[in-house]
């Protein structure tokens, strides 16, 4: 059984159909199809994902964000931010998928402009904490998000965790925290 | 029955102040549980029927640190968690005592991460280290029973040189050997 199949998920006609003049790509491995669109047209194609009567993804079960940092093949950016998305309606599946290359070193906090996408809260409202998590582990930030605070790590956390060059053991957050004894109660 | 049936109605008995303290002290062990993973469950298997911690006087589990003397920490404990911890702590009242229960709370285990605390005692002080993965309860009550004989023998606080209470920092060796299960009863034979 071959690996890799012929990308036929009966969404990529529709949103090629739809978009024609947006730059999508899309890949099919092992039965699970990805649709690749442009950060900019990322909510457009996801609206459309949603409302259009033959797509009818109405439930987005995760958003998942990928550091692609020294990924032994060439890929369109340093992170992915993925959207799973179910249409209960036709039985399918989709991943949709964006690259984002960060104009910034990636080693704090930097507020980067070139890693901003709009968020789907408005689309899917369950998208409000996943999209919280890829802000806090990736530093990726979404536009028109109700509440973007981080959710998992506390708030002055100086770093974005899950980045490949971010240390495993951390740079030293673990130990900076004050020390109780005996007589300080 | 017991005791007072070996001594006469009018007997009175003569001791030192601080030995009836430390008796009572010694057998009134409230543990406040600060469970956040598997050692939780030997915890409470503890605390249960089989190995009844209640035979130390120690079965009084208190969700309020208020009510409790003994803080036994079970489990890998976050940066996130570390003000939870603390203010559980200062909140509880003198005389204290911290049981870090397990791998994870000593030294963080095999969670070698940015967010896990490699061994509660860097923020918190520590009086007895039960070692495990998770502890067995023998093993858990044997660190126990080493509070207590430190507070038999030594009475409470001990203190340092500079008058400042100092943790006790005794580790439990991992030398228990289980012996067969269940033991049999031997009472009312």
């Amino acid at each position: 059984m071959p690996s890799q199949t012929k990308p036929d998920h009966p969404a990529f006609a529709l949103v090629k159909h739809a978009f024609p003049n947006k730059r999508l790509r899309a890949t099919e491995f092992r039965g699970e199809s990805t649709l690749i669109v442009e950060p900019g047209d990322l909510h457009a194609v996801l609206a459309f994902l949603k409302t259009n009567a033959d797509a009818a993804y109405e439930i987005c079960t995760d958003v998942v964000g990928i550091d692609y940092l020294n990924y032994p093949a060439e890929m369109p950016g340093r992170f992915a931010v993925v959207y799973n998305l179910i249409s209960h309606e036709h039985d399918n599946r989709l991943f949709v998928k964006t690259f984002l290359t960060p104009s910034l070193p990636t080693d704090g906090t930097a507020d980067d402009p070139a890693l901003y996408i709009d968020s789907a809260c408005d689309l899917w409202p369950g998208c409000e904490w996943p999209e919280r998590e890829v802000f806090d582990m990736f530093g990726v930030r979404f536009r028109h998000h109700p509440d973007l605070r981080r959710i998992l790590t506390w708030n002055d956390f100086p770093a974005h965790p899950l980045r490949k060059d971010y240390p495993l053991r951390g740079r030293g957050e673990r130990e900076a925290y004050r020390v109780v004894d005996r007589t300080s109660t | 029955m017991g005791i007072e049936a070996a001594l006469s109605t009018d007997t009175v008995l003569t001791t030192q102040l601080q030995r009836v303290v430390n008796w009572a002290r010694r057998n009134s062990l409230w543990p406040m549980p600060f469970a956040t993973a598997c050692c939780g469950i030997e915890l409470m298997a503890t605390a249960s029927s089989r190995f009844d911690l209640a035979r130390f006087g120690a079965e009084v589990m208190r969700f309020s640190p208020r009510q409790s003397d003994l803080l036994i920490v079970a489990g890998r404990i976050g940066i996130k968690m570390v003000p939870v911890l603390q203010r559980l702590y200062e909140q509880m009242t003198e005389p204290k005592w911290v049981i870090s229960m397990g791998a994870c709370a000593s030294t963080g285990g095999v969670f070698d991460t940015y967010a896990t605390v490699q061994g509660c005692d860097q923020f918190i002080p520590v009086d007895v280290y039960v070692p495990g993965c998770p502890p067995r309860p023998e093993t858990l009550i044997e660190g126990v029973m080493a509070i207590q004989r430190i507070i038999d023998e030594e009475g409470m606080p001990p203190k340092g040189p500079d008058g400042k209470r100092v943790p006790l920092g005794i580790a439990v060796q991992p030398t228990h050997r289980v012996a067969a299960q269940p033991v049999g009863l031997t009472v009312g034979r």
